[in-house]
This record gives structure tokens, sequence and C-alpha cells, in this order.
């Protein structure tokens, strides 16, 4: 050490920390180790643009990219009892919820809006990963519910995305009894004619898989995304031995025939607008006609501080595996 | 008689008081009826003071207990004429769904459930009550019969879930339960379901789905197991105990909850005690049940199926 490190480097240091850097500018990528810039991440919908590896993405900055210029209302969901059994494990259910609440922004693991894709009206429904896990509980229930019923009402197809660790435990039997109920809003769309479309992303497993998202007229995957009722740890315990590579991923399942096409996040928006004006025997969608979603840029979310960084996870009734734990935002 | 880990002190009163009877037998003029009956009413007590209020956990292992009757038993007590129908006419016929036309008193029913299986080469024949894929497209099947020909359906519940296999996985484990909810929830006929041991979580609700719920009274119901959930939620699976304590899945929580409908009583000491009374208590349960349909038409029945499961969640347990 002499006076030069002591001096000019925690200037130097000082300098650059000053300036507002969160440290969530770069992320990662998962699968090939690509560190990729914020911008450029959100630009390419959080695919990695180094191996396509489709990373999670929040459900406003999924519909900000999805509905025609970024535009759309959301459906209002009506409001649950809130910690019916008084769930305490280590830690109290309503002290999970609200760190995942605190950790992004949300109030709870589904958003419900409607608008226009390609200037067809729809709703649509996008489960959160990064709100425990995704986990489908009384809320979830009453979002698919609720977007069904705005579905029927307004006449429109609904465009549900998945992605979930399964049932939320913490609300016990009556997280199970959401599969009856979400089938239920799946039967109501059917019983008006109006297309149910799911998009199954990466990890879609459980109860949730057994339930609506697999209910779907057309079921589309995520390239990749892991797919399941047990997760594999699960099955590989069961078993005993290991799985194939790539077991349990959309292309295995679109192989098995449990699903109609994996198809890539960038291409998503397109296809779905073909196919709903199909189904809704409307004229095909004219390109000029269609303006560039301007993306819209939500200014990061602060980053959780230090003591509350979000916990993992705590999802799943079948898949406790529920793979990373989502990149705080 | 199997005994559960807590009643070991049970077990050896009990072979106490077979001990001295034995000896009895063995030695003419020897008088132990006194004796005998002592620890007999010794045991009486003991069973009473540890079956007035098991913990969940506790309640867990009266579930799962392997001399408590499972599905063919009720099926061969209960019901006349039964036609066990089989496959799934896609790829195989499971063994730990069983299914068929049956008669109920007389009437004509189609009645599903799972079999656990009672020793060790009928439970990995039924595969411990574990359905597959091709189990629970039976059970459509079969309910899809049911509806066309419009007879009631009775399920009985007992399995710790969905099996989670390879090939079960690639041929649709979850695509299958989603539909055999759906058909569930189909039906023009009534539906009644038992829950009569474990329900496991998805495998359960895809028979469970009915316009009337009982549970025997020890049996469970659950999201989870709960090993399972103290893995995941206490990252340690001993701790069962607390688990099953806080994922309320004993019949009296969820009958406080609105999720059944019915608490069927047990003999003292649980259905194994008493397999007997309590097939017939489940029989006389299901008959009166479906009396209550008597006389509504197919839109009704679906209508109020789906009312009750679009209502749930309405009421919560007071802390």
């Amino acid at each position: 050490m002499n006076w030069i490190s002591n001096y000019v480097r925690p200037k130097i240091n000082s300098l650059f920390s000053r300036r507002e850097m969160p440290e969530n500018l770069w992320t990662k990528c998962p699968e090939c180790g690509t560190m990729l810039f914020h911008r450029e991440l959100s630009d390419n919908l959080n695919v990695c643009t180094s191996c396509d590896h489709h990373l999670p993405i929040s459900p406003r900055d999924r519909f900000a990219t999805f509905f025609d210029g970024g535009i759309y209302t959301e459906v209002p969901v009506p409001e649950p009892l809130a910690d019916p059994l008084a769930f305490r494990d280590q830690k109290k259910y309503p002290d999970r919820l609200r760190s995942a609440q605190k950790a992004t922004a949300e109030k709870e693991a589904m958003l419900v809006a409607e608008g226009e894709i390609g200037r067809t009206p729809i709703v649509a429904a996008c489960q959160d990963f990064g709100f425990m896990a995704g986990s489908m509980g009384m809320y979830v229930g009453n979002a698919i519910i609720a977007a069904a019923e705005r579905a029927v009402e307004r006449r429109r197809p609904l465009v549900l995305f998945s992605a979930a660790g399964g049932a939320r435990m913490q609300e016990g039997i009556l997280s199970l009894m959401q599969m009856p109920r979400t089938t239920v809003a799946v039967q109501m769309l059917r019983e008006a004619g109006l297309p149910y479309i799911v998009v199954l992303t990466h990890p879609t497993t459980g109860g949730v898989t057994a339930s609506y998202a697999m209910l779907g007229d057309v079921q589309i995957a995520e390239p990749n995304a892991l797919i399941c009722f047990a997760g594999p740890r699960v099955i590989e315990q069961t078993i005993r031995e290991k799985l194939p590579e790539g077991f349990q991923r959309a292309e295995y399942l679109l192989d098995h025939g449990m699903l109609d096409r994996v198809t890539h996040r960038q291409k998503l928006r397109e296809e779905i607008i073909i196919i709903l004006r199909m189904l809704l025997r409307m004229p095909p969608p004219v390109a000029a006609d269609l303006p560039a979603p301007k993306p819209v840029h939500h200014e990061p979310v602060a980053p959780a501080s230090a003591e509350t960084t979000p916990e993992a996870p705590a999802p799943a009734e079948a898949a406790p595996e529920a793979p990373q734990t989502p990149e705080p935002k | 008689m199997t005994y559960l880990e807590f009643e070991k002190p049970l077990a050896e009163i009990e072979g106490k008081a077979e001990e001295l009877r034995a000896l009895a037998r063995k030695t003419p003029g020897m008088d132990v009826d006194k004796e005998a009956s002592a620890l007999d009413k010794k045991a009486a007590d003991m069973l009473r003071e540890l079956y007035k209020g098991l913990t969940p956990w506790r309640k867990c292992q009266v579930a799962r207990h392997p001399d408590r009757p499972h599905c063919k038993d009720y099926i061969e007590a209960l019901f006349t004429d039964f036609t066990p129908l089989a496959g799934d006419r896609n790829f195989a016929d499971d063994h730990a769904v069983m299914g068929g036309l049956a008669r109920l008193s007389d009437r004509p029913v189609v009645v599903i459930g799972h079999e656990k299986g009672h020793d060790t080469r009928t439970r990995i024949e039924r595969n411990f009550g574990m359905a597959r894929p091709e189990g629970y497209r039976k059970a459509i099947r079969l309910m899809d019969m049911a509806d066309r020909f419009n007879l009631p359906v009775i399920t009985l519940v007992d399995t710790p879930g969905a099996y989670p296999g390879k090939g079960a996985e690639e041929r649709g484990q979850a695509e299958a339960i989603a539909r055999s909810t759906e058909k569930c929830l189909e039906l023009g006929v009534p539906l009644v379901s038992v829950v009569i041991g474990e329900g496991g979580s998805g495998g359960a609700v895809a028979f469970a789905t009915a316009n009337r719920v009982a549970m025997l009274e020890h049996s469970v119901y659950s999201v989870i197991s709960p090993e399972g959930c103290a893995s995941i939620l206490w990252k340690d699976s001993d701790k069962m105990r607390e688990a099953a304590e806080a994922l309320r899945l004993t019949a009296q929580d969820l009958l406080k909850l609105g999720v059944i409908d019915r608490i069927i009583p047990e003999p003292l000491g649980g259905a194994q005690r008493g397999r007997e009374d309590t097939i017939a208590a489940v029989g006389r349960e299901i008959e009166a049940l479906l009396r209550q349909f008597d006389g509504k038409d197919r839109a009704t029945l679906k209508a109020e199926r789906r009312r009750k499961f679009l209502k749930m969640g309405a009421q919560g347990l007071a802390a």
C-alpha cells in the first residue's frame, strides 16, 4: 500500500459510485454466462442476445410490448380473504406476502389487463414468477375468474401467460381448490365460444399445469420452458435414475404431443394475432395496419434494499425445485 | 393388527392381556379373567384417550394405516353387480384406479376410486394408489358414460398423489388431471365423493370436484403431503408435524373452511379397528347424499356444482 492506492483509488471509486449506479444494470445469462446490459436485454424482451435463452419477464414488461403501443388497462381482481389459514412456517404468511410485494412492487402473482393486439381486442392475464414463484392461491384464482368474466362480458378472447412453481402451500387446501375454480373459468370461455390461448412460460409446474394452463384451445410454449406436473428432482428420487436431456422442456412436450407450438418470445405476439383473428373469423391482419409497438421503458424498479432482499420463492406442491430464484429486477 | 408409532403403549397392554389369556388357555384351572379384563379396560381407556384429540400428524398416520378399508373393500361390501370396466382406450389400464358399473341398493351407478392394495404384491400392482394419466383418462371415460346414461357417479378418494414417474409425465399427467377435474365439472348427473383415507393433492381433486364431498373422521385432504411441505418451507422433512398442523388438512378444519360438506364418524380407534362399521357408515352417507339430488335436472346439478367451487374460499379459519 502506498499513498497512491490509499488516496487516489478511493477518490476514483467514489467518483463512480456516487453516480446512481444500481448494480442491476447488468444481468448474467444463466444459460451462457454472457453479461447483458439491461437496455439491450429489455429491448430484446428479456431474451439473451447471444444464446436466445428466455429469461423471466414481469407481467408489466410483457404487456408493455404485447399490447398495441404498450397501451392496456388493468382489470380489477376481487380481493380474497387474507391469510385464511393463519399459516405460519418459519415465517408468517402475511410477512412473506409483504416482502414479495416489496420486492416486485406488485400486489400479487397475476396481472389481468385488456387492450388490443394488432387491433384485435383481447383480455390477457400474466402470472408473475417473481412473486412467490408465481404460486397459485386465491388471488390468482380470482384473477383468472375475473379475466374470464371480463372476456365473456366484452366478447373477447383470453390470452394467458402461465409461470408458476405450483399451488401456494400457505393457503393449504384453498390453493388446491383453485384447480376446479380456474377450470370453471375456462369453461365459461368455452361456453361463450371464445378462444382461450395459453402461453406456457418457464417454469409452469404442479397444480397450475394440472388445471387452467393445460386447458387452452391452443397451447403455445416459450422455448426451453420447464413444463411439468411433478418436477424433475421428485421424479429422479422416485425412479432412481437420471432423466434424459431436455426432459419436461417445451420441445420435449411438443415431441410428445402435449403442445401445439413452441414459439420464440419475439414472434409470440404476431403468432397470437394471426391465430386469434382466424379463430374469431376476422380478416387477416394487415401489416401496415399494425403500429409497431413502442417499447415503453419503465425505469427499473428500485432494487430491493439490502434488508429486503427478495427471499427465495417458496412455491409448489409437486415441483419444489422450481428452477432458479428470479433475478431481482 | 398393525400398531402405529403413537399406539406403542397400547400395543404393550393389549399384548400383555393376550399373553395372559394364552397362558390361561394352556394351564387348566387358572383364572385370569379379572386381571385380563382389568388390562382390557386399561387398553380401552388408553385408546379413547389417544383418539380423543388426534393431532393432524397422527391423523395422517391413521389415514395411511395399512389395515384401513380401501376402495376395493367398500365396493365389494356396499355395491352389487359390480362390473369393473378397464382401460383408457389409449395406452393402458391403470390398476391404481378401479371403476365400473355397480348397483347401490339396486340403483345403478358408476363408481370410481383409488385402490392402494393390501399386501406387498397388490400394493405394487396398484402402484400404492398413485395413478398415472391412464387412470385419470379411464375415470374420464367412465364419467362420460355415466353422464350419457344418466347414472350418478360415486368416487372414493384414497391416494398419496398422482404418480411422479417419467412415463406418467411424458404421457401428460398434468393434462389428464386437468381434464378429469374438468369432466367432474361438466357432469349433468350427481357426483358424490368420499375421502376414505388420503386425499393427496391434484390426484385427489381430479376425482373430488363433486356436488358433495364427505370425509371420514380421520382422513386427510391436502395440497401437499406434510413431509413435502416441511422439506420445502422448513427445509427439513422431519418437521412434518409442524407442517401437518399448518396445512389444516383434517376433516374437521376442512368442514369449517367449507371445502367439504360432511364428516363420517369412525369407530373408536379408527376405521382399521371397525372395518365393517366404517364401511356401513360410508354406505349410509353416500345414499343420504345421493337422495339430496333426487328430482334435480341436469342443468341445476352442473350449475350448483360450479357455484359451490366458485364460492369456495369465502370463509377462513379464525386463528
